[in-house]
């Protein structure tokens, strides 16, 4: 099968690193696990990507704009010790928060899309995540362009309280406002998307992708097995579960993705 | 006690949860002439953890979704506690573009303490049925209104929430999360609830303030009539409206939800 890799030779690390894969445990050389689109070669376990490298691995080369940068939380609840903790998360992420969104060019079809960062406190959704969702569906609709969304997420952003909840009807009236307008809308669940993500915008979509063996629920599995007092059978709430109870379109292989949205975004030029 | 002070956030939380609180039975047994249950989302059950049908409301006819908790322990256990699944936000859905079809208002009753996290809500889609409902909502023609009546918690409340005017009775709570659930996350201590509420805001008076709530309701022996009265004026405003601008105007009003920091060169471009 034909690779899709845009990793450059100058992206490659010079000296050896060996990563210890966290579900098998073996240990792997870096640069074979970036070229194998962050999948362990062993075990085929997924890596948690950046949104950088998630661009790269869809986007043609140099064709992403980034739009909206910069936007910030405020603190509207005066929650104690959210701007601290906002502070840290930057610092350590060197993030603003946990969306990027933009332009890029896939196969040299011109799509918006969103890449969700769980580096960012889990990639929990509050009003800058809400915002950039909303005004990225604004720009697809004026601009007439495919609509993606990579979502991953812990769920509602606590400390931000009940905004937080309103960004969950604030994104899926601008995804439906996008639709009715004709857009196209493909949403990739990738590991976990939950919460109030998968139960707003993730779902929307008019085609919905999966990442093999993701986590994709509304009730994360402890807080079910708190209900219902006892423990969940194996792969309950995985991606292949939800193919199995048509929640999903497609499970898609990381190696395949590119392709798999190439040719549906021909089908709808 | 309306904006008593003294009233601490928790002690409304214990309000909104007393067990000789109002149920839906007696708001439409108070405020509805000539009610009829309908059953169903004719796909897969009827969930009667929601109440949906139609009446009549000062001799205009309406459609009424809310949540039943039911006020015995054996109709605890029927109703589920007022925690919906897939099938009971779907049944809502329905009835909704049934209203939308006739041209009537719609007024749903929020009282749960969140949708159901089981494994069968899970499996049958919780997270697309409460999305599909937040999505669709946002774009009806016909006028929305919500009350918050005792409970309001997180996207199980939301799926039927997304009005025109959204109001609360004065002891009733609307958060992200139960403070029980939001103490154990943030804190990993669910004892903690009480000072969780201190920091959520979830009070009628300071959702009010925030600008998320646009009126609250004093209780009292006069509960029905205030609620009657409340929803009348709102009403009236409403109908006055035509299709398109009531649709607008729902939008409008949740795009707004939730102000962020932007950099100055980002409005300069």
């Amino acid at each position: 099968m034909e690779k899709q890799n845009n990793i450059s030779a100058s992206e490659r690390s010079t000296k050896e690193e060996l990563i210890e894969c966290p579900r098998c445990h073996a240990m792997i050389d870096a640069d074979i696990i970036r070229d194998n689109f962050k999948v362990c070669p062993e075990c085929n376990h997924y890596y948690t990507l950046s949104p950088k490298s998630r661009l790269r691995m869809l986007a043609d080369r140099k064709s992403f704009k980034e739009l909206d940068k910069g936007l910030r939380a405020v603190n509207l609840l005066d929650f104690p010790d959210y701007e601290d903790k906002l502070a840290k998360a930057r610092a350590k992420s060197g993030l603003d928060d946990a969306i990027m969104t933009g332009i890029i060019k896939i196969d040299g079809i011109k799509v918006a899309i969103g890449v969700m960062d769980t580096r960012f406190l889990m990639a929990s959704m509050g009003t800058v995540v809400g915002e950039k969702i909303t005004r990225l569906a604004e720009y697809a609709q004026k601009h007439n362009l495919p609509l993606i969304m990579v979502c991953a997420s812990g769920g509602a952003r606590m400390q931000e309280g009940l905004f937080s909840l309103m960004q969950m009807s604030k994104t899926s009236a601008a995804i439906k406002r996008f639709k009715d307008a004709g857009g196209l809308y493909i949403s990739l669940l990738t590991n976990p998307t939950t919460g109030g993500v998968s139960a707003s915008f993730a779902f929307l979509g008019d085609i919905i992708l999966a990442e093999p063996e993701a986590l994709i629920c509304f009730a994360g599995p402890r807080v079910i097995e708190q209900t219902i007092g006892k423990k969940l059978p194996d792969g309950f709430q995985k991606a292949e579960f939800l193919l199995e109870h048509g929640m999903v379109d497609m499970i898609v292989r990381r190696d395949e993705l590119k392709s798999t949205i190439s040719r549906i975004l021909k089908m709808h030029k | 006690m309306s904006n008593d002070k003294r009233v601490t956030p928790y002690d409304r939380v214990k309000l909104a949860r007393d067990k000789d609180r109002p149920g839906i039975e007696d708001y439409i047994e108070a405020l509805f002439d000539g009610f009829m249950e309908f059953h169903g989302d004719r796909l897969f059950r009827d969930d009667p953890s929601i109440v949906a049908g139609i009446g009549y409301f000062h001799k205009i006819p309406v459609t009424v979704i809310g949540h039943r908790k039911g006020k015995t322990l054996e109709e605890h256990m029927a109703y589920n506690f007022g925690m919906a699944s897939p099938e009971g936000y779907r049944k809502s859905l329905r009835l909704m573009k049934q209203a939308e079809k006739f041209n009537r208002p719609i007024i749903t009753i929020i009282d749960t303490p969140g949708a159901y996290p089981g494994m069968e809500a899970e499996a049958n889609g919780q997270a697309a049925a409460i999305a599909e409902n937040l999505a669709e909502m946002s774009a009806l023609k016909v006028p929305v209104i919500a009350i918050v009546t005792g409970e309001g918690n997180s996207g199980g409340a939301l799926a039927i929430g997304v009005a025109n005017k959204v109001l609360m009775l004065e002891n009733s709570i609307y958060c992200i999360l139960s403070p029980e659930g939001f103490a154990s996350i943030l804190w990993k201590d669910s004892n903690r609830a009480p000072e969780a509420c201190e920091v959520m805001r979830i009070t009628a008076h300071e959702l009010q303030e925030l600008g998320l709530v646009d009126e609250v309701i004093p209780e009292g022996s006069r509960l029905f009539k205030n609620m009657d009265n409340v929803i009348y004026k709102e009403l009236k405003k409403l109908m006055k409206m035509s299709p398109d601008k009531l649709a607008k105007d729902r939008y409008n009003k949740f795009r707004v939800m939730g102000e962020v920091f932007e950099p100055k060169k980002n409005r300069e471009e």
